[in-house]
């Protein structure tokens, strides 16, 4: 995490882009599954946003994810992302890019196994907010574990 | 409009002037005499009180009881026996609930709150009622917000207890009807609990007129330190009531089988006290009773009302909390459009506006609005216009950063 600014914040215009803005109004995978091997619900007990992450599996590979949610634009279009990278992948290939996600959000770079990240680079701005990032783990928390659990 | 005094005289406002502070209701900035005399205690009368029979230490005592008697007498409390200074309003209504709660409350007794209760003046009832089979019954409020006193009034009878409400919600700013309810308290028997909190700072405050049983407060909200605050009670309940926590200072003699306890306040003051926040209190007490209390209030009606005009001007910002015109703290809760609070908290934030968001530590009023979450400017004697016109160019910066994502 680095230093708080005194400063404050940067220009947020570069964070509240309009992809973040998209996902956030336009969830992908929203919904619930009829029967999901997976469930996990995550809260954030101070500012109460929630998410429920639902996920069926082909054996070690994720076949369907959907959530449901309330919260800021970061926590739920930071879930709706999610949902749209993890179907098809492995359990060790989900918790590597859980991993770069979390190196992305706490350090800015994206410095791990898969540099581009893809749409979640969107989310390198949110490195200067340290109240922020819990927002934008909140879902990766729930995919991590229900990753552990189905391990 | 101008604040009603100098930013100099806040060490952190002054060294921050492009800050716009409207975060108050969590707590107060601090001005220059309460951290001086926080230093002072150190600095010159460093002792544990009650303790030593020596100089500096009967220093220290002397120290402490003034700021009690300053503080009971800002508050119109004339037995400062009855004023327990605590670690703030949390700790006082914890202390109310424990000690005078599972003495006195039974199986298929009755317990009132309202539902803009904070968890504090909500949970701890809540507890005790779970704890000894009571029943708890929520009071819904107004269509604006506000306890309505007769509806509160169909909810009592010959099983209810203990009636607990806040003097000024920290999410509505209603204010509300205090004598009205402990009136209504006591024609059922009932106690009479009133969380201050966010009256204290704003409004002047006279305890024995209002006529509640036990009123709580906090000093970090008043200009005050943070882990100072104080119970005041009626006399004859707090002697009746068991001690809350076990320790030093508390007690009279110690026997190997059982113990007894000192005089009030010590028998609810166990450990050593927090003398510099007392004394930081106390000069808190003296700065506000400089500016006048009646001064404080009319200032932030002032302010409340021009921000409330001014933000509900602008497209899709909902206000929440009793109408235009209507009594109201320093406080507004609004919301805007489909900006979640935490994101507008954070585009406000990096223009040195700070606001609070989020549930404000009141989930069930949050339940009963539909909404997850609030913005919430509060204000104080060091705002003005100018913060207003910052909050104001925040929310429609927010606005045309959202806005430029089709809805």
């Amino acid at each position: 995490m680095p230093p708080s600014d005194r400063s404050g914040a940067p220009d947020l215009s570069a964070l509240y882009q309009d992809i973040i803005l998209d996902h956030y109004r336009r969830p992908r995978n929203s919904g619930k599954l009829d029967t999901p091997d997976e469930r996990i619900t995550r809260k954030n007990p101070f500012c109460g946003d929630m998410i429920e992450l639902q996920l069926t599996f082909d054996g070690d590979r994720v076949r369907e994810a959907r959530f449901t949610g309330q919260g800021c634009a970061i926590s739920q279009a930071s879930a709706s992302m999610m949902t749209q990278l993890v179907e098809g992948k492995s359990v060790a290939e989900l918790e590597q890019l859980a991993a770069d996600f979390t190196r992305l959000v706490s350090e800015g770079k994206a410095t791990g196994a898969d540099p581009s990240l893809g749409e979640l680079r969107a989310f390198s701005g949110v490195a200067r907010l340290p109240n922020r990032h819990l927002c934008a783990l909140l879902a990766w928390g729930a995919l991590t574990e229900a990753l552990l659990h189905h391990g | 409009m101008k604040p009603l005094v100098n930013r100099a005289d806040f060490p952190l406002l002054a060294d921050e002037p492009e800050l716009v502070y409207l975060d108050s209701a969590a707590t107060s900035q601090k001005p220059r005499t309460v951290i001086d005399a926080i230093s002072s205690v150190y600095e010159h009368d460093n002792a544990n009180p009650h303790r030593g029979a020596y100089a500096l230490s009967v220093r220290a005592t002397e120290r402490y009881h003034a700021a009690r008697e300053r503080v009971a007498r800002f508050l119109g409390v004339s037995d400062s026996r009855g004023l327990i200074f605590t670690r703030g309003t949390t700790e006082s209504l914890n202390l109310v609930a424990s000690s005078w709660g599972r003495r006195n409350v039974e199986a298929g007794d009755e317990i009132v709150v309202t539902a803009s209760e904070h968890h504090a003046n909500f949970v701890p009832w809540q507890q005790l009622a779970l704890e000894r089979g009571a029943r708890l019954r929520i009071c819904e409020l107004d269509e604006s917000g506000r306890i309505d006193p007769e509806r509160l009034a169909t909810l009592l009878g010959p099983r209810t207890r203990v009636v607990a409400f806040h003097h000024v919600s920290n999410v509505m700013g209603d204010i509300a009807p205090v004598r009205e309810i402990a009136e209504l308290a006591r024609s059922v028997g009932a106690l009479a609990v009133c969380d201050g909190a966010q009256a204290v700072p704003h409004l002047a405050v006279d305890f024995d007129a209002l006529g509640v049983d036990f009123y709580a407060f906090s000093g970090h909200k008043m200009c005050g330190p943070m882990g100072i605050g104080a119970l005041i009670g009626r006399r004859d309940l707090l002697e009746a009531m068991p001690p809350y926590m076990m320790g030093g200072d508390m007690i009279e003699f110690v026997h190997d089988e059982d113990s007894s306890w000192n005089v009030l306040p010590h028998k609810f003051e166990a450990g050593t006290p927090n003398v510099s926040g007392a004394v930081g209190l106390a000069a808190a007490v003296d700065y506000l009773d400089a500016l006048g209390l009646d001064r404080v209030h009319t200032h932030e009606r002032e302010l409340v009302n021009e921000a409330c005009a001014r933000l509900g001007s602008i497209d899709d910002v909902v206000i929440h909390g009793p109408p235009p015109g209507e009594e109201r703290s320093g406080v507004v809760s609004f919301s805007v459009a489909d900006i979640h609070p935490h994101d507008l908290s954070s585009i406000l934030d990096a223009r040195r506006v700070c606001i609070r968001a989020g549930h404000h530590c009141a989930q069930p009023l949050m339940r009963r609005l539909g909404v997850a979450a609030t913005a919430r400017a509060s204000f104080y004697v060091y705002n003005g216009s100018a913060d207003i016109d910052a909050l104001v160019a925040g929310v429609q910066n927010a606005k045309e950063l959202f806005g430029h994502a089709a809805i």
